[in-house]
């Protein structure tokens, strides 16, 4: 319990449902000052109600919100401290860059040389300079993201939500947006949650990712953890873009596995290797053919079929090239193992370190 | 094939009939309108139109428009704003209801007002000992006038909310922004132009409002006559310069309220435009 009270923000066993549906299913976590924490899940798995219901425009059916060690069940929206960047930004339409940065200062009624002090900080921070007497519908997706975050910043809160920060922005820009953001509330120090669906935004931007699915919370880690020792079979299946083994005792490395688990293998920890080739592992190397080679710019992606399963995995540029319906040798580091409903095992290929023939 | 072949004919054909169709139905009865109300001349026409009854049923129409349009603006914004800002149960029944007076035909509404208020109903004795009178007065013409308008001016901005979405107002109340600032710095800006046009095609109707009016106005010279009573009244009596003297004035007040709503449809649509680039 001691550690509990070094959050910053703590729910606690909190639920809510929708008619008869369950979009939040015992939630409970607490993040600590000045972290970036990442709400990762797929659509609809509950995401944006842990927002609002941390925000105040919703309510949990059950179970407390801590703010700063006060419960705020009961305190409003408005009164709570927070930031919020909607998915869509819901900027005002009929106002100017300006009018919506100082809207939150000029409801509370703050001195007029004041709010313009504020406003023209943040059009600074931003980066917005010039654009002041713009209508939204005049501004780019990047600029009216950071009108947004200007906007939320404003009154100073002590917390910061974003639902889908880059969801409405190019792929182009995104990437730069990215750096930008993680940057800016570094800079800034607040606390600050997203929302994403997307696992390169969380692992990038996050300082600590809570996994959403169904309403309910899978896990909760650094992205390195989240990433390499998955707990649940849906972290295992959700992180990496991993292919489903249902046989996996049929494999070479991992006969010693129960035949009914089930596993999942990420692109990269398959090697593929040509007959040519010699590989690290040659006792243990299963036979192959490739089916489809795709050209994925900084590398290629194999999809590769192997005791009945496709397996995708990666090979460099400039590694000799692998044909479709070429026969290769397809080995096999590690697998994320489970039954359905127990904890995932991460599992080494039994050869690995016995056969060490080529390990550079 | 066949048809993009006999377009041009096609086309022509129907803007033909169009044109004929409105020249015989609204054109030709409006000019046949002014020229018999000038027929005998400017100075029997503004004798019509300054008589004591004839100004005292224009300032009664005027009266019954700016109380009607007042009270139905009020109310098609509260009414818009519950059904697309809440969800409550029977709310589907209430938009329905709200577009009722659209079905009714006004001569029910006149109708369901007498029953309501008139001698036999329950509330009459009430009514009676508070010295309200609405039946055959005033009042029960504007009750009149009001029910039959107002659905023009939510129906006017019910889908424009609706379009709208919520996401403005709760970033605007998430930042401590009170109910009415929200809907004078967010809403009001947004359906602007919906509202005027409604407000605009309320007038026009309120104006020339006459089955509902005619039952409960009880149709007392110079007290309770708006302008068509009284231009009905001039026609039953073989007043035809008079009769068209005062629609002149009706038909006038109805062209402004059309190149006002033609300014307002043109407006609206370019600040649309400009919200949604
Ligand atoms: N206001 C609401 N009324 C009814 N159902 C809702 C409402 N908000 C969300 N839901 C439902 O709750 C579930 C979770 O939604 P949400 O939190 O928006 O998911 P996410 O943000 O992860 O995509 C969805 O199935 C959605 O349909
Ligand atoms: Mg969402």
């Amino acid at each position: 319990m001691a550690g509990e009270t070094e959050n910053y923000v703590e729910l606690r066993h909190i639920n809510k449902t929708f008619k008869n549906y369950k979009a939040s299913d015992d939630i409970h976590f607490g993040i600590e000052k000045g972290k970036l924490v990442g709400l990762l899940g797929p659509s609809g798995s509950g995401k944006t109600t842990i927002l609002r219901m941390i925000a105040g425009l919703e309510t949990a059916d059950s179970g407390d919100i801590v703010i700063d060690g006060r419960v705020v069940n009961d305190v409003a929206a408005s009164k709570r401290g927070i930031g919020f960047v909607f998915q869509n930004y819901a900027l005002f339409r009929y106002m100017t860059v300006y009018d919506n940065i100082a809207f939150g200062l000029t409801v509370n009624k703050c001195k007029k040389s004041d709010i313009k002090k504020r406003v023209e900080e943040l059009i600074e921070l931003v980066d917005l300079k010039g654009l002041e007497r713009r209508y939204p519908s005049q501004l780019s997706g990047g600029q009216r993201q950071r009108v947004a975050f200007a906007r939320a910043l404003a009154p100073n809160p002590e917390l910061l939500l974003l639902d889908e920060p880059f969801a409405a922005i190019d792929a182009k820009v995104r990437q730069e947006l990215r750096s930008w953001l993680r940057e800016m509330i570094t800079r800034v120090g607040i606390t600050s949650i997203f929302v994403t669906h997307d696992q390169d935004e969380a692992i990038e931007v996050a300082d600590e990712i809570i996994i959403t699915n169904r309403g309910r919370i899978e896990q909760i880690g650094s992205p390195g953890d989240i990433y390499s020792a998955p707990k649940t079979a849906f972290v295992a299946e959700f992180m990496g873009s991993p292919t489903r083994i249902s046989n996996i005792s049929e494999f070479k490395g991992y006969e010693q596995l129960d035949r009914t688990i089930h596993a999942v293998v990420r692109p990269e920890n398959v090697s593929v290797t040509k007959k040519t080739e010699k590989s690290r592992y040659p006792a243990s190397v299963e036979h192959g053919i490739v089916e489809r080679v795709l050209f994925r710019g900084r590398e290629l992606e194999l999809a590769v079929r192997v005791h009945g399963v496709l397996l995708t995995a990666n090979r460099r540029l400039e590694e000799a090239r692998i044909a479709e319906g070429e026969a290769v040798d397809v080995f096999i580091y590690r697998v994320y193992a489970f039954h359905e409903n127990e904890e995932v095992q991460i599992v080494d290929n039994a050869n690995v370190g016995t056969e060490n023939l080529f390990y550079i | 094939m066949e048809i993009r072949k006999n377009s041009g004919v096609l086309k022509w054909a129907l803007i033909g009939i169009s044109a004929v169709f409105l020249t015989v139905m609204l054109i030709l009865p409006l000019i046949y309108v002014m020229y018999t109300a000038f027929e005998e001349g400017i100075g029997v026409f503004l004798a019509a139109v300054t008589d004591e009854y004839a100004l005292k049923a224009i300032g009664l129409t005027v009266r019954v428009t700016v109380l009607t349009v007042i009270i139905n603006t009020v109310f098609g914004i509260f009414a818009s704003w519950c059904i697309t800002r809440f969800s409550f149960p029977g709310k589907k029944v209430i938009s329905a209801l709200i577009d009722l007076p659209l079905t009714v035909s006004p001569i029910i509404a006149g109708l369901i007002y007498v029953l309501t208020f008139g001698r036999q109903s329950i509330l009459y004795p009430y009514l009676q000992g508070a010295g309200i009178k609405i039946i055959f007065a005033v009042p029960g013409i504007v009750l009149a006038t009001i029910f039959v308008t107002f659905p023009f001016i939510s129906r006017e901005i019910i889908p424009v909310l609706n379009a709208q979405g919520t996401d403005e107002e709760e970033a605007a109340a998430l930042m401590g922004a009170g109910g009415f600032t929200i809907f004078r710095r967010i809403t009001l800006p947004h359906i602007k132009w919906a509202l005027l046009y409604g407000i605009v095609l309320c007038t026009a109707r309120a104006m020339g409002e006459f089955g509902a009016v005619s039952v409960l106005s009880g149709h007392l010279r110079g007290k309770t006559n708006t302008m068509p009573l009284y231009i009905e009244l001039l026609y039953q009596g073989y007043d035809f310069t008079g009769a068209f003297a005062v629609s002149a004035i009706l038909v006038l007040m109805a062209v402004v309220i059309l190149v006002l709503r033609s300014v307002l449809e043109y407006k609206g649509a370019k600040s649309g435009e400009q919200a949604h680039k």
